[in-house]
């Protein structure tokens, strides 16, 4: 290798990429962007049965199309979790928060989201969630502005 | 089949960053080091194989730029990957196996440290659903370590042992980035990064660039007296969404390893790709490696991880120690995409 530069003589300029493409949805997808903004979570039915969440287009085992939506929710349970203690800017919580996968009541498989919770001993695989909707939806996934505990006598923790 | 081996590889030094030199320029000695330690030249090579990401680059299509650095007049034939340059390898592989040349060229190489590197890996993940949560990849890797604390199937202390080793293994490795000696009890003793790991069970974020050459049967003999020789190479993917999978283990690695015949026989060695710590101990699961087999003596990923290039680079390390008769037997294996999504396993042998 060359002999090394010193950093200080190294011009360099920002680049900023975008890629600002418009997406097509389809019926499936679109129909759980849609439910986000009615505050309604759908999955969707596989061939074996599970309830996938989010919805899948085509099955993961056969490859088969996918149609039968079903509503799950919109409580659910931890399966798994990491707890993030310095946010990045673009993350959707600003304070300490975790990451948690919640299987929705009446799905199979978990989605991922930001769990908004006082610290990390409030914070347990099994514990029950919710949503918390954006005050403006409009059909995006940041529709669910972040998830929160439900305390187990049934209301917010 | 034909015999194929591995006859050459090389490697930049791992550095944090290289802001001084340009992809290209930061790539020309591991091609130029690799070439010359079998005393070929491009004009020797039949096919040319890549593999890097335009993502970290920042620019579309900025393969085409680094091909400067086999020269490529008269023109050459090539290809190239978005992936890992162990899938490169797999495909030159393929097309030596057609029989039409006896001689391919695979390197890889990435800038990881330009941008923001845990974000632009969230450019990888299902675009409507994931992507915009701007879930960053060590992150993920976390959801993945605590499913498997969670299993039973692994301990803090567990990952903290393959954290440790794999920097003292690294002290061995002029290539590496990462290198000490700290007892496992020792970065217990740390505070979380992204709990439950800590920054020992993440890897560094690495620039880097590695090359590899490949020969069929005598040509192969004629340059190298122990070529490592490619038994079985098999690659998996799984879905992208991680809800999909059971994050506690790796069946595209098992599948790729069973397919690839690691079972075959003793593994002397085995490098695996395993960013972070929980994930090694997922990957000897699934391949079935015991006692017997030494896990990652280059340091592994945890040591050096330049993007698109470790997986690579666990190939060269398992040939190396083939040609230097220090193994046998060897299994190389690499990943891509969050928490070990895709997976290749290559096993290599040497003649006695």
């Amino acid at each position: 290798m060359t002999d090394r530069q010193d950093p200080g003589e190294i011009l360099s300029a920002p680049l900023i990429i975008e890629y600002p493409f418009k997406r097509t949805t389809g019926p499936v997808i679109g129909a759980f962007l849609t439910g986000l903004r009615e505050r309604v979570l759908v999955g969707s039915r596989a061939e074996d049965g599970r309830v996938l969440v989010p919805p899948a287009e085509f099955d993961p085992v056969s490859g088969e199309d996918l149609t039968e939506l079903v509503e799950v929710g919109p409580q659910g349970v931890i399966t798994t979790w990491a707890w993030v203690t310095q946010p990045h800017a673009k993350h959707p919580l600003d304070e300490p928060f975790a990451w948690v996968l919640v299987k929705l009541d009446g799905a199979d498989t978990p989605m991922l989201g930001a769990l908004a919770a006082p610290g990390i001993e409030a914070v347990s695989t099994g514990a029950r969630v919710e949503p918390v909707w954006a005050d403006e939806r409009e059909g995006h996934i940041d529709d669910i502005a972040h998830w929160t505990l439900v305390d187990p006598e049934g209301g917010r923790a | 089949m034909r015999d194929i081996a591995i006859i050459s590889f090389d490697q930049t030094p791992a550095r944090r960053s290289v802001p001084e030199l340009n992809e290209v320029e930061m790539l020309m000695p591991a091609i130029h080091g690799a070439l010359a330690k079998v005393d070929m030249t491009i004009d020797d090579i039949g096919f040319t194989c890549s593999g890097s990401t335009d993502y970290l680059a920042g620019t579309a299509f900025s393969f085409v730029s680094t091909l400067d650095g086999v020269g490529p007049w008269p023109p050459i034939q090539e290809s190239h990957v978005e992936m890992d340059g162990a899938w490169a390898l797999y495909e030159a592989w393929v097309k030596l196996q057609l029989g039409e040349i006896d001689t391919a060229l695979v390197y890889a190489y990435a800038k990881s440290s330009p941008g923001d590197l845990p974000m632009v890996l969230t450019r990888q993940l299902d675009p409507i659903t994931v992507a915009p949560l701007w879930a960053d990849s060590v992150s993920l890797a976390a959801l993945q370590a605590r499913a498997l604390l969670d299993a039973g199937k692994a301990t803090e202390a567990d990952l903290a042992e393959v954290a440790a080793r794999s920097r003292r293994s690294a002290l061995d490795n002029p290539n590496a980035q990462l290198a000490w000696d700290r007892p496992a009890d020792d970065l217990l003793a740390d505070g979380y990064h992204i709990a439950p790991l800590r920054k020992s069970d993440c890897p560094p974020i690495t620039d880097g660039a590695a090359c590899v050459i490949l020969a069929a049967g005598d040509v192969a003999r004629s340059k190298v007296s122990r070529p490592a020789w490619i038994r079985g190479i098999d690659h998996r993917v799984e879905p992208i969404h991680l809800g999909l999978r059971d994050l506690t283990v790796s069946e595209s690695t098992r599948i790729a390893g069973e397919k690839a015949g690691v079972a075959g026989g003793e593994v002397d060695v085995a490098e695996l790709h395993a960013p972070f710590s929980h994930q090694e101990l997922i990957l000897r699961e699934a391949l079935g490696l015991g006692d017997g087999t030494a896990i990652n003596p280059s340091g592994g990923a945890l040591a050096a991880n330049p993007m698109m290039t470790a997986g690579l680079i666990r190939i060269g390390e398992v040939a190396s120690r083939i040609w230097s008769g220090e193994a046998n037997r060897g299994v190389a294996h690499a990943t891509s995409g969050p928490c070990l999504q895709q997976n290749l396993v290559c096993v290599l042998e040497g003649e006695n």
